[in-house]
């Protein structure tokens, strides 16, 4: 009955989102930030750990939101891990670009192949900040900011 | 023999007829009939409406209340004549209590600005109950952070109404100014007890605003029964199009209360040093107005007043309590609020499906249903919920549209588990 909208709730997101398996608060962190999205009342917090060398050791977040945003906010914890703040902002841009087009323009990419499940949203306008929600959070994060500036 | 045939009196519109008077809902969205149930947001426009401002924009229209041509007269007779049908609508003494404004927003905000900052005393309170529509508290923030105006929260039991005992204690504690509550619920549906929260804001000296958003499109009102001091209404949720809405107050109310917008239309006089206000209710309708819209608006009402409100209340009623039957037989639904009188519209949750996810899903099959926190957040917080989906009804819903919504749902929750 619902069709098509198999290519927006993929396995892997549905997976994603009903278990998330980094979906608490760290217990201890180095920096957080909160992103949300007023439209629909979607909220995230993202919780990172650094290494030693500055590389992101963890990655946690709280969130109350849908589907999209919930196993985007867990897809993104595992792609992030031991990568480097701009490391992280690249795939993030990719990320955006992944979903509001469909393309990341790198398909070889590892990390974007993690996130090739979230491409569906692109055919629904409404929900892509859904999905780059966390993203906003963690690169607010990153900046040592406490809140990611909506788009 | 010649028999004379006299033209037929035109039957009274039936609700079965009504549908075919609505051209969007023949539409069809991702290949399927479109079921719309989300009229609470936005109802859809009859052809009698479209008709009427079409004609307006191709036969006569002009400028109004600058009456020296042909054109511009036409056009102000029509536009006051939608004065007058919402004056009917409402029973309104006279026409001259019909403020038109963009919307119930606007008009809750000329309230606050000119009843608020130019009529009520320094030491009284507000009161606004815990399931307003934020228009219908941000406007009374800005009033007590300018102010220091107190303002009062009156809050809601469980089965989702208006706490009367909370209500006349918070009354008692202390001078209230003025009450402004809704008249029903744009998320749980409640019809709030309107008699007799104004009998007892009477008794304790506050004026009364009801917010009739929801309540006019599914209920007769009646100001002078209700003994009430301001409505305020939108047309676009009446079947009428955007960018009109009304506020109706008392004619000694109105008179008192300074403008809210200046400019043109609103002035009897103007030099540098001071201008004098036009009567009521120009005074509040500065600058050239939603003339068009105005006169759609006029359109609407004379197509509910063919129906009827007895045949509407009755067919929405019929389909509240489908809908409530329905949905609660679909596994993991939580429906908000049990009031024990309610309209069209009904607003539920699952327990592990996010509103926006059911509502994506919904929209797939063709049902617009609205997904958020419907403006209500702190309603929401008060339910322990971020966001709701909230299926809603019109005089053109069918019961097997309910159906639908309800074997939709319990796909969703299969499609999710």
């Amino acid at each position: 009955m619902f069709g098509d909208l198999a290519d927006l709730y993929q396995e892997v997101i549905l997976e994603h989102s009903q278990r998330p398996r980094h979906g608490k608060r760290l217990a201890c962190f180095d920096a957080s930030a909160k992103g949300d999205n007023p439209m629909c009342g979607d909220r995230v917090q993202v919780f990172v750990k650094h290494a030693p060398d500055g590389a992101i050791a963890d990655v946690g977040f709280e969130a109350r939101g849908c589907a999209i945003s919930v196993a985007s906010a867990d897809l993104m914890a595992e792609v992030v891990r031991g990568r480097s703040a701009a490391e992280v902002k690249e795939i993030a841009g990719k990320f955006r670009a992944l979903a509001r087009t469909g393309h990341s323009g790198n398909p070889d990419d590892e990390a974007l192949e993690a996130l090739q499940p979230l491409a569906g949203v692109h055919s629904y306008p409404s929900r892509v900040k859904c999905a780059t929600l966390a993203w906003h959070a963690l690169l607010a994060a990153l900046q040592g900011r406490k809140e990611a500036s909506s788009e | 023999m010649n028999v004379m045939r006299l033209p037929k009196e035109p039957a009274a519109k039936t609700i079965a007829d009504a549908r075919a008077d609505f051209p969007i809902l023949g539409e069809k969205v991702h290949g399927v009939p479109l079921i719309y149930l989300d009229s609470a947001a936005s109802a859809q426009k009859p052809r009698a409406v479209i008709a009427a401002m079409v004609e307006t924009m191709e036969r006569q229209y002009a400028n109004v209340h600058r009456g020296l041509h042909w054109m511009s007269e036409r056009a102000t007779d029509a536009y006051e004549a939608a004065r007058v049908a919402v004056a009917r609508l409402l029973n309104a003494r006279e026409p001259e209590e019909i403020v038109f404004v963009r919307n119930s927003t606007e008009a809750i905000n000329l309230v606050a600005h000119s009843y608020g900052r130019g009529v009520l005393e320094p030491g009284q309170a507000l009161l606004i109950s815990e399931m307003e529509h934020h228009s219908n508290i941000v406007p009374w923030q800005l009033l007590r952070d300018e102010r220091g105006t107190g303002l009062r929260v009156v809050p809601v039991t469980d089965a989702g109404e208006l706490d009367l005992s909370a209500y006349e204690r918070l009354l008692a504690a202390g001078p209230v100014g003025l009450v402004s509550i809704t008249h029903m619920s744009n998320v749980l549906g409640t019809v709030t007890p309107a008699e007799r929260i104004i009998r007892l804001a009477h008794e304790a000296g506050a004026k009364v605003l009801l917010d009739g958003s929801q309540a006019i499109v599914h209920r007769p009102v009646d100001v002078q029964a209700l003994d009430v001091d301001f409505y305020a209404f939108t047309g676009h949720k009446l079947y009428g199009p955007t960018g009109i809405g009304v506020l109706w107050a008392r004619r000694e109310l109105l008179e008192r209360m300074p403008p809210f917008l200046g400019g043109g239309e609103m002035i009897s006089e103007v030099t540098f040093e001071r201008s004098r206000w036009a009567p009521v209710p120009h005074k509040f309708e500065a600058g050239t107005p939603a003339i068009v819209e105005a006169i759609g608006l006029g359109a609407a009402i004379r197509y509910l007043e063919e129906i009827g409100y007895p045949a509407i209340t009755a067919h929405e009623a019929a389909l509240t309590e489908h809908a409530l039957a329905r949905l609660a037989s679909v596994e993991g639904l939580r429906v908000l609020g049990q009031a024990q009188d309610r309209g069209g519209v009904v607003s539920f949750a699952f327990e592990r499906i996010h509103a926006h996810d059911v509502a994506t899903l919904l929209d797939r099959s063709g049902i617009a249903v609205r997904a958020g926190h419907h403006c209500a957040e702190p309603l929401m917080r008060r339910f322990g919920l971020d966001s709701t989906a909230r299926a809603s009804f019109a005089l053109y819903t069918t019961s097997g549209e309910i159906d639908a919504l309800a074997d939709a749902l319990a796909k969703v929750r299969e499609f999710f588990h």
